[in-house]
């Protein structure tokens, strides 16, 4: 076991606004051994995508700490972060819009190693594009393309060749194939897999979609307004959802076949706002358990069962009689 | 207007439409054929570029010309003939003007029939509504439209309307902006069904939504359908969707159907090699473990059209002849139907696809 | 298109993949702009007067076309020895239309390259850094926008004398806010994109991210705009020159040429409206151009 390579403890992101103070991220920990895969699922507005943005300071942390290999991320300087970088990466979700028009995928892919002087001269940097592109499946000949002349699978690739080009040990992966139709992102999750194993690279995994993360991730966070409501191994969760949110999730989506389908829970009511939240379980109000306890302080993670933690009043505690 | 009593809500044959500008054609649609039955779903699967929008657009006659070009086929909605392309319409040139129908409607029959014969519901509920307009109002205009009425009959139907669809009457009279994603979506479906049209068309109605939201909405159109006896022609690429609320499937590929039939033909009973392939594309709730097995390549550029099979130089099983000649079609039980090479009329019965 | 990787490399490692040409649609846009005829008639009408105005010393001799006065001469309708006639002096109009289209010319282009540039830097800062900063330059801008172009002229020139640079000073000043303005929107557009956080997610640095993110990405309305502007400082310096505030005399300035010409409008109309006329097509070239590019770099007009 030893040491995990990423340790999140009570991280918060507040966004300041006229109507008072968004909880975009709140008071969430968790950690992630070398290697392995944390996958975030939630829906619109439960900050998955924030969390992964604070976790490698593209936004600043309110509070709280990330701690890679021993060093707290959120209180490096400038110029600490800077170097820090070379490790820490990210993927974006939208291929259209997260590369540079008036780049060449190649100028992309070279530049980070040009400011980090990773090689001597131009041609080797050259050498090493041309690689990468190998690596996620890119064709040499379209190294001076520009990104308009691309489908979207083919610039995720150059995407993920730029997280690459710094030879990080960790990447967040925001939605990665979201945009993309499901043959293509049949091909780039095979393709994260391998670098995984080929590169020994430990990713978190964001995403709304339920059975990409359950055969990506080893263990799943699931995040509703700012918190994290549960969390397990991929396949616990999968076969034994705890949180009531957990359990209408899953039973919403769409299976793909005639035979295993789910009995569909129905939740009532939209989201509650995620501005200065009263201090009770958010989930309440659309909940189909809900009581009175639940009104009356916020939860938080408890195990339910090994490596299975779940923020509920009601449901910690008692596993087996809610599926 | 002639009117044939067909039992069929939606009657598409050989439909091609092409996109004809100075540099380029783009073969959109290729020799499509469709049928909906009256009050049944038809989910029409298929990945970017397979000409699905374009499709829905060719049935309420809104693709545009220029530079669109009807070059064949025939659309009926409910035996009534709304599109029948011209003999000649294929020589139509880059620059042309107006489409050459044979047979066609004029713009004010056009008018009548959407929002009453066919409705559309598209994919983006943000873009969809009139942001200046109460939503009461909005849908409300469908109505006088359509059915002459005066402002305060409308509005009562559109109360009830609202109602239906979950949301409470009194929130009709907020502006667009003040309603989530999920319930902008269900003001586009109240205003698409509230003439009570025949036949809906939703082009990927969910993809922006939530997947609980997705839930309800979906929830909520079956229901709907259900109480109307509303056909529907649900656009998608997610199978998962078409499980849910469909009654027939149609896959199409590069502008044409490789395979259509009943729910239990093509999920149980998959013939062709490209649903074949979006099946194992998919993440299985069931294994996790095994690798993914996408179909390998992309959609062929639509300006290029192949002179055989247009899936051939992606699929597996491909032969000499998948490449020289396009498939005919060739049909397993009455509604079950495939386009490929690899079938005939002797082996359609059996398990062809290799599996695992 | 496979998704395969080693067993590509054999049969891609002969292939010089960096030297393949880069496509960055300059030529297709050039392409679509030239299929707007309108815009294509201003750019050859532009691409003349820049040539003549180049060799007007080679086509006309200054000292002895626009100086020399031969009294014998003036006032002389056009005809084939003088195709614009002469004017009070005797002088040869069409030499001095000519030499004038430089000194207009040059005027313009200096006036809005200096407004582009420090109105762009600041409109640049305003836009990436936003809040105090954004504010501060945006008032200081309103405030000179505030004051009419021609009063702030007047102003300068009163102050420092009518001369050449004067009057490139005080075109200038009146090109920077409307420059800063159109800067700072485009930026703004810009820097909320994905790839503008990309870059910083791979350690770009602000300075690098402003010269080759941002920057390139505002090209579009910033090179319109530029067209437009040209064509409004060659109108404003004919207006200052009319008023007498720009070149002084002898110097054939177009403006200058339009207002001794209306003495003489009565017997010799061809003096103010020949040049007059000169501004107008220019003006009108720079324009249908302008609108040209415009629509050439629309993506939605694809």
């Amino acid at each position: 076991m030893g040491e995990p390579l990423l340790r999140v403890e009570n991280l918060k992101k507040y966004f300041k606004s006229a109507k008072g103070s968004v909880h975009a991220v709140d008071d969430v920990s968790f950690t992630i051994e070398a290697g392995k895969t944390l996958g975030v699922v939630g829906e619109s507005g439960c900050g998955k995508s924030t969390l992964g943005r604070t976790i490698i300071r593209l936004q600043e942390p309110t509070a709280g700490s990330v701690w890679f290999e021993g060093r707290d991320v959120s209180k490096l300087s400038r110029q600490e972060l800077w170097e820090q970088r070379r490790v820490m990466q990210m993927i974006f979700q939208d291929p259209f819009a997260s590369l540079n028009p008036r780049m060449t995928i190649s100028e992309t892919i070279e530049e980070p190693m040009e400011l980090y002087h990773m090689y001597p001269d131009r041609t080797s940097r050259q050498k090493r594009a041309a690689e990468l592109m190998d690596t996620v499946g890119l064709a040499r000949r379209l190294y001076n393309t520009y990104p308009h002349e691309l489908d979207g699978g083919r610039r995720q690739r150059v995407g993920i060749a730029r997280a690459l080009a710094l030879e990080p040990r960790f990447i967040v992966c925001d939605e990665p194939v979201s945009a993309l139709d499901v043959s293509i992102q049949a091909q780039i999750l095979n393709l994260l897999q391998d670098l995984q194993k080929e590169l020994n690279l430990t990713y978190i995994f964001i995403t709304h979609d339920l059975s990409v993360v359950y055969h990506i991730s080893d263990e799943i966070m699931v995040m509703y307004l700012g918190q994290a409501i549960e969390k397990a191994p991929a396949e616990t969760l999968f076969q034994n959802p705890v949180h009531p949110y957990t359990q209408a999730l899953l039973s919403a989506i769409p299976v793909p076949s005639l035979h295993n389908r789910r009995e569909r829970i129905l939740m009532t009511g939209e989201l509650t706002s995620p501005i200065d939240p009263p201090p009770e379980c958010r989930f309440a109000s659309r909940c189909r358990f809900a009581q009175d306890c639940c009104r009356k302080g916020e939860p938080k993670l408890t195990e339910v069962e090994p490596d299975h933690f779940v923020s509920c009043f009601v449901c910690a505690g008692e596993p087996s009689s809610r599926s | 207007m002639e009117r044939k009593e067909t039992g069929y809500a939606l009657e598409i044959k050989n439909l091609s439409v092409e996109f004809r500008t100075r540099e380029r054609t783009v073969y959109a649609v290729n020799g499509l054929d469709l049928k909906i039955k009256k009050g049944q779903t038809l989910g029409l699967v298929g990945e970017t570029g397979a000409g699905k929008t374009t499709t829905a657009l060719a049935i309420l006659n809104l693709v545009q010309t220029p530079p669109g070009v009807i070059t064949s086929g025939s659309i009926h909605l409910n035996g009534e003939c709304v599109l029948q392309a011209a003999p000649d319409a294929a020589k139509t040139g880059p620059k042309h003007k107006k489409q050459r129908l044979q047979k066609g409607m004029n713009e004010r029959e056009l008018q009548s029939m959407r929002g009453r014969a066919a409705s559309m519901i598209f994919q983006d509920p943000m873009t969809s509504l009139n942001p200046v307009l109460t939503v009461e109002r909005q849908i409300a205009e469908v109505l006088e439209k359509h059915e002459g009425l005066k402002k305060d009959q409308a509005l009562a139907r559109v109360r009830e309307m609202l109602e239906l669809v979950g949301i409470p009457g009194d929130r009709g009279r907020e502006y667009p902006h003040q309603f989530s994603g999920g319930m902008k979506q269900r003001v586009v479906i109240a205003m698409a069904l509230i003439c009570n049209p025949e036949l809906l068309i939703a082009d990927e109605p969910t993809t922006a939504l939530d997947v609980t939201i997705q839930a309800q909405v979906l929830d909520m159109m079956q229901k709907l359908k259900r109480q109307n006896g509303t056909s529907m022609l649900m656009i998608t690429h997610d199978l998962g969707i078409v499980a849910e609320v469909c009654d027939c499937v149609s896959v199409i590929y590069a502008g044409r159907i490789v395979e259509h039939g009943t729910l239990e033909d093509v999920f149980d009973h998959t013939l062709h090699p490209y649903t074949a392939g979006l099946f194992n594309s998919l993440p299985s709730m069931e294994d996790r473990r095994t690798r993914l097995r996408p179909i390998p390549g992309l959609m062929p550029d639509p300006s290029r059209r192949a002179p055989g099979c247009a899936f051939a130089d992606r699929c597996e099983y491909a032969a000499e002849r998948c490449f020289k000649e396009p498939p005919g079609t060739v049909c397993r039980t009455g509604e079950h139907m495939v386009a490929c090479h690899l079938y005939n009329r002797d082996n359609i019965g059996k398990e062809v696809l290799r599996h695992g | 298109m496979e998704v395969g990787k080693r067993n590509n490399k054999q049969r891609e490692e002969e292939l010089d993949f960096a030297s393949i040409p880069k496509n960055s649609g300059f030529k297709e846009t050039f392409f679509r702009l030239c299929r707007n005829k309108a815009a294509v008639a201003g750019m050859v009408f532009l691409v003349l007067l820049i040539l003549i105005s180049v060799f007007a010393d080679v086509l006309f001799d200054y000292q002895t076309t626009c100086v020399d006065q031969t009294i014998s001469q003036r006032l002389q309708w056009p005809s084939a020895e003088h195709w614009f006639g002469t004017d009070e002096f005797g002088r040869d109009l069409l030499a001095r239309v000519v030499h004038g289209s430089r000194i207009s010319l040059s005027i313009g282009v200096a006036a809005v390259a200096f407004g582009l540039l420090v109105g762009g830097i600041l409109g640049a800062v305003a836009g990436f850094f936003g809040g105090m900063v954004d504010n501060v330059i945006m008032r200081a801008c309103d405030v000179f926008l505030a004051v009419p172009m021609m009063l702030m002229a007047i102003v300068i020139v009163a102050a420092l004398g009518a001369s050449i640079t004067n009057l490139v000073v005080a075109l200038a000043i009146s090109s920077v806010p409307t420059f800063a303005r159109i800067v700072r929107s485009a930026v703004l557009g810009v820097r909320d994109m994905e790839y503008v956080e990309a870059a910083r997610a791979v350690g770009v640095k602000t300075g690098r991210t402003i010269a080759r993110y941002i920057l390139p990405n505002c090209m579009g309305p910033i090179i319109v705009q530029t067209t437009l502007r040209i064509a409004a400082t060659i109108s404003n310096t004919a207006a200052l020159s009319f008023l007498g505030l720009g070149v002084k005399p002898p110097q054939p300035e177009w403006g200058a040429l339009l207002s001794s010409g209306r003495e003489f409008i009565r017997d010799s109309a061809y003096l103010a409206c020949i040049p007059g006329v000169c501004i107008m097509l220019t003006i009108l070239a720079l324009n249908l151009l302008g609108d040209g590019l415009r629509d050439a770099l629309d993506p939605r007009l694809k």
